[in-house]
């Protein structure tokens, strides 16, 4: 019973955890399904990380907080989009720009406005998205399996993770049942017959760097407005990248993406649960390795078990119409 | 004419001279700037102490990014300032460099070690005050156990760690502290999800005091206390004030002490170069209690915090440094 407790309890971070990954790796497949690649997923949580920051301790409330990080990270969207779509620039280096850009114009704004170093104030809890219980969370805690499912595991996170778990099916819908994603998929294939067929390449890749905007400010909005109470430099801390690993994990396809993240979360959860406890039989497993974990599985997943990632036809060709 | 230039010159030179018993200090901030409610503050504290006691001005800087540290530190170097105080480890490249530059001006480094004849590193002893918080998280504890959150895995961390798990079982043989490292690279200062979600883990395994030392990763174990409804331990400066009543203590590295002292006896002509290490003794590390913590703080604890504190300052109770040997005892 208590090994199912900790189960749960591992569950549940898991998904606290998983959450912005998901987010930032189904804007990634928005923008690459549409053949854009995007480096700058990293970039474009943490500008909406200090944006929505910054915008809640400002006015103390966190949907104006989750307005400006979206619009923030649709801005670094739009000037990647700029970049690669309108002027056929390198969409790698555009990426990182977006990264450095972010990076360095988050921390010189908040010392600017906030004069903590970077970081802005801590939010006082009306201003954050807390934990949303659901009804009658408490009265069935004390039944059996169950019980701890429903409160734990389903009950009790904050409005942006149940977005994140409603952002995959929605995800898998607009891009296999609408006509907008029959298009996004066939112009990350071949936008020269998306083009004949009289589609704008352009308006579509634009469309669809602006859906990744859009996911990845959600998912920095978690990361400082509802997971943590303030911004803090640099606080995206990598899961840009790992989004983007996730992506590739999951060839591109909503429901392995969601996967992929959740794997990739879970072993982040279960690091963090067996730093500095005693196995029985092993001993204290050092720190080092459960956190090389992660990384030792991805390779060996994709090296052996999840057979080829192929990506999108188009991905990183700017494509230059024929006159 | 040439006469008149002479004169001049040597009343500009007399006038000089007059006001040459008078140091000319200057401070050179790093990043964050001087009202970051953290490190930078507090040295902007010690030295506005210093200026007020004194009437003596001084020169300083704020630094934005990381290549002005040494273009700063060169600056004042050039203008004559002397001492110049360069605040916090980032800054110890600069200030090697410059102080071999100009070997006649003084220098200090506050929190690193450069091993020069003209500069003065002060450290702290970090471990004496993580000694008291960690008696005091033993005894504010119901469930007997505490737990330690540190930033990247540096033996810096382990000495914190050390000196609290030390003072956890001077208060309570029986106590069981849980300790975690956030990660082994930079990130691992910056990483406030990663630090609640560890402060949590720590609290379903039963802790419900956590200490932490790992910067911005610090916020979200802080934040994890106060929605657990559980108790934190700041570190640094007081960070009593981010979660009133949340908070238990924070471990206090004076460097405004540090400071103050630097220009202090730089004037008094007192200034030795070397490494200066501040404990408990020195007031160069404490705990802070102020009206946040107040209620959280019974007399009783209070005392036996003061009496241990006696104890170690008059060497009856030591406290082991980890970065001595690398090793903890127990």
């Amino acid at each position: 019973m208590e090994a199912f407790g900790l189960f749960i309890l591992i569950l549940d971070a898991t998904l606290r955890v998983s959450t912005p990954l998901m987010l930032a790796a189904l804007a990634g497949l928005f923008s690459e399904r549409s053949g854009i690649v995007d480096i700058g997923l990293e970039g474009k949580m943490l500008g909406a990380a200090f944006a929505a920051a910054a915008a809640a301790y400002v006015t103390g409330s966190p949907i104006v907080g989750l307005a400006a990080g979206v619009a923030a990270s649709m801005l670094l969207a739009l000037l990647h989009g700029f970049a690669c779509i309108t002027h056929n620039g390198n969409q790698v280096v555009s990426g990182v720009a977006v990264n450095i850009l972010a990076a360095g114009l988050s921390v010189i704004l908040g010392i600017a406005w906030f004069a903590q170093g970077g970081q802005t104030p801590q939010l006082p809890e009306a201003a954050r998205f807390t934990p949303l219980v659901w009804p009658g969370a408490d009265l069935v805690a004390g039944v059996p399996l169950l019980g701890p499912i429903y409160s734990e595991l389903i009950s009790g996170h904050n409005l942006i993770v149940y977005l994140a778990v409603l952002a995959v099916p929605a995800t898998w819908w607009v891009l296999y049942r609408t006509r907008f994603g029959l298009r996004l998929r066939a112009v990350g294939e071949s936008p020269e017959a998306v083009d004949t067929a009289g589609i704008s390449v352009t308006w579509l890749r634009y469309r669809a760097v602006l859906c990744c905007g859009f996911l990845c400010g959600l998912a920095g909005t978690y990361l400082s407005v509802a997971h943590n109470a303030a911004f803090i430099k640099d606080m995206s801390a990598g899961k840009g990248f790992i989004a983007l690993a996730a992506l590739i994990f999951g060839k591109w396809r909503p429901v392995p993406v969601m996967g992929a993240c959740l794997l990739f979360g879970f072993l982040d959860a279960v690091a963090v649960r067996l730093q500095g406890v005693e196995l029985p039989g092993i001993g204290q497993i050092p720190v080092q390795f459960i956190q090389a974990l992660p990384y030792l599985l991805t390779v060996i997943l994709l090296a052996g078990f999840i057979g080829k990632a192929v990506a999108p036809r188009a991905i990183g060709v700017p494509y230059l119409k024929e006159h | 004419m040439f006469r008149a230039i002479i004169v001049a010159a040597a009343v500009v030179l007399s006038t000089s001279a007059a006001s040459a018993a008078d140091i000319k200090p200057a401070v050179v901030f790093d990043m964050g700037g001087k009202f970051d409610k953290s490190f930078n503050e507090g040295v902007f504290n010690g030295v506005e102490k210093f200026r007020k006691e004194t009437g003596i001005t001084y020169r300083e800087f704020e630094v934005t990014n990381a290549s002005q540290r040494e273009q700063a530190m060169r600056n004042m170097a050039r203008r004559g300032s002397d001492p110049i105080v360069g605040v916090g480890f980032a800054q110890a490249p600069a200030v090697e460099k410059v102080a071999k530059e100009y070997p006649d001006l003084r220098f200090a480094i506050i929190d690193m070690v450069v091993d020069l004849p003209n500069v003065q590193s002060i450290v702290f002893k970090e471990h004496e005050g993580s000694f008291l918080v960690g008696m005091l998280a033993a005894m504010a504890s119901e469930t007997g156990k505490v737990g330690f959150v540190g930033g990247m895995d540096i033996p810096l961390i382990r000495k914190f760690a050390c000196g609290y798990v030390q003072g956890v079982k001077h208060a309570n043989p029986d106590a069981t502290v849980y300790q975690n490292m956030t990660g082994t690279t930079p990130a691992a200062w910056n990483d406030p999800g990663k630090g609640k979600e560890l402060a949590r883990s720590q609290f379903d395994r039963g802790a419900d005091v956590i200490y932490h030392a790992a910067g911005g990763t610090g916020l979200g174990v802080l934040q994890a206390a106060a929605e657990s409804g559980k108790l934190g331990i700041g570190v640094d400066s007081n960070q009593n004030h981010i979660h009133p009543g949340s908070v238990l203590t924070s471990m206090l590295k004076r460097v405004d002490v540090a400071a103050y002292n630097v220009f202090k006896t730089a004037n008094e002509g007192t200034w030795k170069p070397g490494i200066q290490s501040l404990g408990l003794k020195e007031s160069g590390v404490d705990w802070a209690l102020d009206e946040n913590n107040a209620k959280l703080v019974s007399d009783d604890m209070k005392a036996k915090l003061d009496a241990a504190k006696a104890e170690i300052i008059a060497g009856k109770i030591k406290v082991h440094d980890y970065m001595a040997d690398s090793s903890c005892p127990g």
